[in-house]
């Protein structure tokens, strides 16, 4: 049987949104297949060396459910519903949620941004990341991980053309 | 049942016990048998799927008191 193959576009650069691409590929590569991720636009930020800066917005997010990771379980089951508006008047307020979705992430025995990443490149997931995105933000080779190639749409299609799954994330 | 590795994967949840059983499996000899414990609910059916994609055999697997338990021979 031939490799499948698995081309992921990852375009987005928040906490939440880091997941996706990582646990598909990694699985993905865990099953056999063969997986290249493109690192494109806010993507960018995903294959920076530093990812403790990745952060979590509930600001025009009604789908993302406010609950306390700590407390007596009626604590954490309430939904805190507060209204976008006041959101984001409050100073520090994306900051707030950030870490309350770190803790949550780790009470739930869910990995971190660096360790799937870390597991993706240990299974030989392939990384590109767009150069022209690189230059556009202003960015430095330097910034990001070892092991990355910069090409462009192109060398993107190259692998994507033969793949069997194809993902905009 | 008899095995001849033990992987426990308790506590962690999609995808660490799938990644955890593969890191496992690479490392044993063909036919022998892998042990897994996790927690994770969706480590059921997510286990099926990783024997029938891998071609590795899930010989045999038991719910208890919340812990569910695999023994996946190695292709």
């Amino acid at each position: 049987m031939e490799t499948k193959k698995l081309a992921i576009i990852a375009t987005k650069g928040t906490l939440d949104w880091a997941y996706p691409p990582f646990i598909l590929a990694s699985t993905a590569a865990a099953l056999g297949y063969e997986v290249e991720i493109f690192f494109t636009f806010y993507g960018l930020q995903l294959v920076r060396k530093d990812v403790s800066g990745l952060k979590v917005s509930p600001l025009g997010n009604p789908g993302m459910p406010m609950k306390m990771p700590f407390g007596p379980k009626w604590f954490k089951g309430i939904n805190w519903n507060i209204p976008n508006a006041v959101q984001s008047l409050i100073p520090g307020y994306e900051n707030v949620a950030t870490s309350l979705m770190k803790m949550t992430i780790a009470n739930n025995g869910v990995a971190t941004i660096p360790e799937l990443r870390s597991l993706c490149q240990e299974a030989d997931v392939k990384f590109l990341a767009c150069q022209m995105t690189v230059e556009l933000f202003g960015f430095d080779h330097a910034d990001f991980i070892d092991g990355i190639d910069y090409v462009g749409a192109a060398s993107f299609f190259e692998f994507a053309g033969e793949s069997d799954i194809c993902l905009f994330i | 049942m008899d095995f001849n590795k033990e992987l426990d994967a308790r506590g962690l949840n999609c995808p660490l016990p799938i990644l955890r059983t593969k890191k496992a499996l690479a490392e044993m000899a063909s036919g022998e048998i892998l042990k897994v414990i996790a927690t994770d609910p969706g480590s059921v059916k997510d286990m099926q799927a990783f024997a029938k994609q891998t071609g590795n055999d899930l010989v045999n697997s038991a719910e208890a008191g919340g812990e569910y338990t695999f023994f996946m021979k190695k292709k």
